[in-house]
């Protein structure tokens, strides 16, 4: 099985008031100094044979992710067990 | 012949029905269409209504926007078929990229829930033209996901030439960037906007009739024809309005037809 990762994350110029939310929660945790957070998406494309990466690009660039306000990176991963 | 104006229902959608109330206030027919319906069943106008197509999966408007019903208005809408987005609608017109910029979350993460003030801005559009510019309306906003972002380019364009069509007054509700609430396209046919016209019509269920006004600027726009095509347009504008029946006979001078029903309702909007 092949699987195709697409990681979508908002601009760094584009305020994202949820990571901000869970930033200003971390010192309730006891955590200090982290000085950002910044919440994205991941999804998962499984291709019935080989991976095409291709028609995941297409599929991240049109629908996964806005450009407007979010950039992409598309990767493989392997999925397959220690080859025999 | 009535002006006939189409109202897309998309799985989630909310505000459709009203929408349709609206335009039969406004004096025009209202059409249901349907997402899966490519067909635009020959309507003057369309109006993408509230709600939460697609249930917001993805981002807000991002799955509606490939719908088949969107593939036809696209088209359409670059060929001057004038489209209103409301709150959900506007989100999809930006996911369709027919409008710049984007909308995102509430910067206060909270749900904004109540009676707004706007100023309207450009008039120069098929959807705010019974209005004066700088007008104080009062109209509903509730949504979550209403914060207006573009790059600084993008924005200065926007006020540049005049397609802000209204600003927040008093607090910010949600964070959009230079308080912007609606904007229009280049040519002025297609508008979207975050609050709510279509629960302003009627003083029984609205807190005012203000919003009537965008329902009235789209039939007065449709008799008399876009005011000033922009460079380039006039072979649009002169081929009529895309699934007009009245085509380039409609484009006579204001104050026939239903264009006379336009400066009553101003006045209206403005009580």
């Amino acid at each position: 099985m092949a699987r195709v990762v697409v990681d979508v994350m908002l601009k760094p110029e584009i305020l994202d008031p949820q990571g901000q939310a869970v930033a200003s929660a971390l010192p309730r945790l006891g955590i200090s100094g982290v000085s950002s957070v910044r919440i994205g998406k991941r999804i998962e494309i499984e291709f019935a044979g080989e991976p095409n990466l291709e028609g995941a690009r297409v599929i991240a660039d049109r629908l996964l992710a806005n450009l407007v306000i979010e950039d992409f990176v598309v990767r493989v991963e392997d999925t397959t067990e220690e080859p025999e | 012949m009535s002006t006939i104006i189409g109202v897309v229902t998309f799985p989630g959608s909310l505000d459709d029905r009203d929408a349709v109330r609206a335009v039969s206030r406004a004096g025009a027919t209202a059409v249901r269409l349907w997402h899966g319906d490519a067909d635009l069943h020959r309507v003057d106008a369309v109006i993408l209504p509230g709600g939460f197509s697609y249930g917001d999966y993805l981002r807000c408007g991002a799955i509606a926007r490939f719908s088949a019903v969107m593939e036809t208005i696209i088209d359409a809408a670059k060929g001057g078929l004038p489209v209103l987005g409301i709150c959900n609608g506007f989100q999809i017109l930006c996911e369709a990229h027919l409008l710049p910029g984007a909308l995102t979350r509430n910067q206060s993460l909270h749900f904004r829930n109540r009676d707004q003030r706007l100023r309207i801005g450009s008039t120069a559009s098929a959807w705010t033209n019974a209005y004066v510019p700088g007008q104080e309306i009062l109209i509903p906003l509730k949504s979550g996901e209403g914060c207006y972002v573009a790059n600084a380019h993008t924005l200065d364009e926007l006020e540049v030439d005049d397609r802000v069509i209204a600003r927040y007054l008093g607090d910010n509700p949600n964070g959009s960037q230079r308080d912007i609430a609606g904007i229009r396209n280049e040519a002025g046919n297609v508008v979207g906007i975050m609050p709510h016209p279509e629960h302003a019509i009627d003083p029984l269920t609205g807190p005012s009739v203000d919003g009537l006004g965008f329902f009235a600027s789209v039939l007065g726009y449709l008799a008399r024809g876009p005011a000033k095509p922009p460079p380039g347009m006039e072979a649009v504008a002169a081929s009529g309005v895309v699934g007009s029946g009245s085509g380039p006979a409609g484009f006579g001078p204001a104050g026939s037809g239903p264009a006379n029903s336009v400066p009553a309702l101003r006045s209206a909007a403005t009580a």
